[in-house]
């Protein structure tokens, strides 16, 4: 079986981010950066599958700017065998990222595509459904664990108020939630190794894609500042706050 | 509740920008290091420090290590965090390449280092130790010694120990009396030696400690110490672990602190005698020991660093929570991090700090450049720079951990005296470190002695001249003046200082002696003052540059002016106490103490 794991550069998530003056997006420069945790236990579920003999090769994928080759470097770093970068300087909407990524498995032949079920960025949980689309392949979202079973996998999805399995032939897509694994600690041997393999690199152009926004971004702002609590002397006066005053009993 | 989160974003900040990547460039036989490298082995080193080892800290504390049939059992967790450390490959990270190392320089080990003494002191003791005796080994081991033990002390897979106190001699080793006798190809060791740091566990397959002892013919005092290689078990030629030496732990000591670290008495040779392979020339030992000093004193200070990092975060995060007492004019009781004196503590702890990490990484980038350089005038500079710098870095480091740890129990008041949220620790470790690998009073010693006086001043005051270079940038940037004038009068008390050390000192060996330990407080002062009044000035570039990272730059820049105007301006206060003289302590009769 070969893997393909995408990836995503996003902002750390220990970082507070702050929104530009202009209110036009969120401000990344001189940000702290690393993969989308979503992503990590997508490529650490991959290099399990290979090491565990299921998976033969593992190809980490990702889309974006020269700097995001770092996080292409840590899935390398993780164990991934080859690393390809299709190039974008400007972000992509959620769209064009899986008509990349689809272009991308048309190449390579993936039997099996793993991602984070999300970026922890603009929170879409969009690509892995919409590349399942372009491929017409099978899909099984919000994945907390996967078993192979002679040509399919056995899925277990986290689903509203419990689990249910399913099990989806392949090739298919398959979106990965936290839950799924924790990631293993790198080893510094294995960054050392990283920094040196090559990274192969497509451009948008080279596989047909139109990265041009669909979307119109009208504004980004902070949520507003939470108001302060208020003390009550009595739990008749809260039961009478909460029926009369808020409604919500 | 104790907490500790690496701080790879000041490390980073010192080794980019006040140190400069480009300064280890064209360095001969290590890896090359980009920021993007810097920053993922910071990042995953401090991954394991943090989650890993950090909150074993308190259990290694409150469990310690228990001797039973002399085999040591180590607290709970410790051997499996040693494992995981192992594995990661981190043990060997600036070895050489054939050894199975890394090739990273030890500036960048140095910040992994400060990690694992700031998640776990004790824990971090066993690598630190292995370390000392690797580096014997590389150097003077013979090859069929290198080949039969240095690859699994560079993994890890065993560890090391410095075997040279013994009950008469400490800081005095030519008082060594262990006795090694010629048995065929190798040598049969009896003795005892104390305080033997990891001397015996069973997180490593084997442990190999480097002895030093007498052979029957050797001359009295320092020239007749030999260097000998004796392993726990026997190692066959083909690598496989053999008979059990005869090597034991007969003791572990009761200790102030670091309870997670076995410190072990070890009887060599109590039935047929103890295996041990003579590593390098005979009589030469200390020699040896002596050219490894320099690591081992910088990794000390590090140590330092790390605890009070610890120390400061942890009384942060207590002083933002503990709700107590109002602002003048406030009416609500605030967080006591809002109290002027809590924020003078606080700041006295980081500022310390960072001005020690500064140092401390500034002088292993000097030990990159003194061992690689392809360039033998800059390689020899660098060397006299490390030489000058370790001691300052060994005990102004340690000695201003244990103020900060102090300060940390300060911070917390009376939460801080009782064990619960494990402030007391911090100090309790620590203490020991201003102690070994040479006593801070032998520190300033070997400073003022024969780093400074030795050469005429000549070494610091190359250093000075580029704090110069920091006091004119200073006074061109308006906002900075003040603290130009501030660091140019510390620096103009050190000058003084030496000059009347230099003169004095030249008649009275007493004078000298004397003032050694105000002198050297007053040098690491001012060396700071230089690296914070840099700090400064970058933070200020890169504020105006508009850097994304302004709350960094920021802070940074709140701390270097505290720096520069609260803690640099004790250096004038050593003033007297150097030039004081030695008359009454001189003239004090014995029985009158």
């Amino acid at each position: 079986m070969k893997v393909l794991a995408a990836v995503k550069r996003v902002v750390d998530y220990n970082v507070r981010v702050r929104v530009r003056a202009d209110g036009s997006g969120v401000d990344t420069a001189n940000t702290r950066m690393a993969m989308n945790p979503f992503d990590e236990t997508a490529i650490e579920e991959a290099v399990r599958l290979r090491e565990a003999g299921t998976a033969s090769e593992v190809v980490a994928v990702t889309v974006g700017d020269a700097g995001s080759e770092e996080v292409l470097r840590t899935a390398l770093a993780f164990g991934a065998d080859r690393a390809l970068r299709v190039e974008s300087d400007a972000p992509l909407e959620p769209l064009a990222v899986s008509k990349a990524l689809a272009a991308v498995a048309d190449r390579e032949q993936p039997d099996l595509v793993l991602m984070g079920k999300q970026a922890i960025d603009d929170d879409s949980n969009q690509v892995g459904q919409m590349l399942a689309c372009h491929l017409g392949w099978a899909q099984a979202t919000f994945a907390c664990a996967v078993t192979p079973a002679d040509d399919e996998l056995h899925v277990v999805r986290e689903v509203d108020g419990g689990q249910r399995t399913v099990a989806v032939a392949l090739p298919a897509v398959v979106t990965t939630e936290l839950e799924l694994n924790e990631p293993r600690y790198i080893k510094l041997p294995s960054i050392m190794k990283a920094k040196k393999q090559a990274i192969e690199r497509l451009g948008l152009a080279e596989i047909a894609v139109d990265g041009s926004p669909r979307l119109e971004l009208l504004g980004v702002s902070e949520p507003p500042p939470r108001e302060a609590g208020e003390q009550v002397d009595s739990a008749a006066a809260l039961v009478d706050r909460l029926k009369n005053e808020a409604q919500v009993i | 509740m104790t907490t500790y989160r690496a701080p790879t974003r000041d490390l980073r900040f010192v080794i980019e920008e006040l140190i400069g990547l480009e300064r280890l460039a064209g360095l001969a036989d290590l890896e090359a290091v980009t920021p993007e490298l810097l920053e993922a082995v910071l990042a995953e080193a401090g991954r394991l420090a943090d989650e890993v080892w950090a909150p074993l800290n308190v259990t290694g504390d409150q469990q310690g290590c228990s001797l039973t049939d002399g085999a040591v059992a180590l607290p709970e967790g410790f051997a499996d965090a040693y494992r995981a450390f192992v594995e990661g490959g981190w043990n060997g990270i600036n070895a050489p390449p054939e050894h199975g190392g890394q090739g990273l320089p030890a500036v960048v080990a140095s910040a992994t280092q400060e990690m694992w003494h700031g998640a776990n002191m004790a824990l971090a003791l066993a690598p630190m130790l292995s370390a000392g005796a690797t580096t014997l080994l590389q150097r003077h081991g013979d090859a069929s010694l290198r080949e039969r033990f240095l690859g699994k002390l560079v993994s890890g897979e065993w560890t090391g120990t410095m075997d040279l106190s013994e009950p008469q001699a400490g800081s005095d080793l030519g008082q060594v009396a262990c006795r090694a006798v010629p048995d065929g190809d190798a040598y049969r060791l009896h003795g005892e030696k104390i305080y033997i740091t990891w001397g015996e566990h069973e997180a490593a397959e084997n442990i190999i400690h480097l002895v030093l002892a007498r052979t029957p013919d050797a001359p009295a005092g320092h020239r007749g110490i030999s260097l000998f290689l004796v392993p726990k078990y026997l190692v066959e030629a083909d690598g496989s672990l053999g008979a059990r030496n005869d090597v034991h732990c007969t003791a572990l000591e009761d200790k102030l602190g670091i309870h997670g670290s076995p410190t072990c008495t070890i009887a060599y040779g109590d039935r047929e005698g103890a295996v041990g392979y003579l590593v390098g020339e005979a009589h030469r030992g200390l020699k040896y020991m002596f050219t490894m000093m320099n690591e081992a004193r910088h990794k000390v200070g590090l140590q330092g660093v790390g605890v009070a990092e610890r120390a400061y975060q942890q009384a942060v995060a207590f002083a933002r929570e503990r709700i107590q007492g109002r602002r003048p004019g406030g009416e609500a009781a605030v967080p006591i991090l809002h109290h002027p004196d809590v924020r003078r503590m606080l700041m006295t702890m980081r500022a310390q700090t960072e001005a020690m990490r500064a140092l401390a990484l500034l002088a292993a980038a000097e030990m990159d450049v003194a061992e690689h350089s392809p360039d033998e005038t800059a390689r020899a500079a660098a060397q006299r720079r490390v030489d000058l710098l370790t001691p300052v870095v060994k005990a102004v480091a340690t000695d201003q951990a244990v103020e900060t740890a102090s300060l940390g129990i300060q911070v917390h008041g009376g939460m801080g005296y009782v064990e619960e949220l494990g402030v007391p620790q911090l100090l309790r470790d620590v203490r020991i470190a201003p102690i070994y690998e040479g006593t801070n009073g032998i520190q300033a010693q070997d400073f003022t002695l024969r780093k400074v006086l030795k050469d005429g001043g000549e070494t610091l005051e190359g250093v000075l001249a580029e704090a110069d270079g920091v006091v004119e940038a200073l006074r061109a940037d308006s906002a900075l003046a003040g603290l130009g004038d501030g660091l140019a009068e510390a620096l103009a008390a050190l000058r003084g200082s030496t000059q009347r050390l230099l003169r004095d000192g030249a008649d009275d060996a007493l004078v000298p002696l004397t003032a050694a330990t105000p002198y050297l407080a007053q040098a690491g002062l001012v060396l700071g003052g230089w690296l914070m009044g840099r700090a400064a000035l970058v933070a200020r570039q890169q504020g105006d540059a508009g850097s994304g990272d302004t709350a960094f730059y920021t802070a940074k820049l709140h701390t270097a002016r505290f720096y520069m105007r609260h803690v640099l301006p004790r250096a004038h206060g050593y003033t007297p106490a150097i030039r004081g003289g030695s008359d009454e302590l001189e003239a004090i009769d014995d029985e009158h103490w």
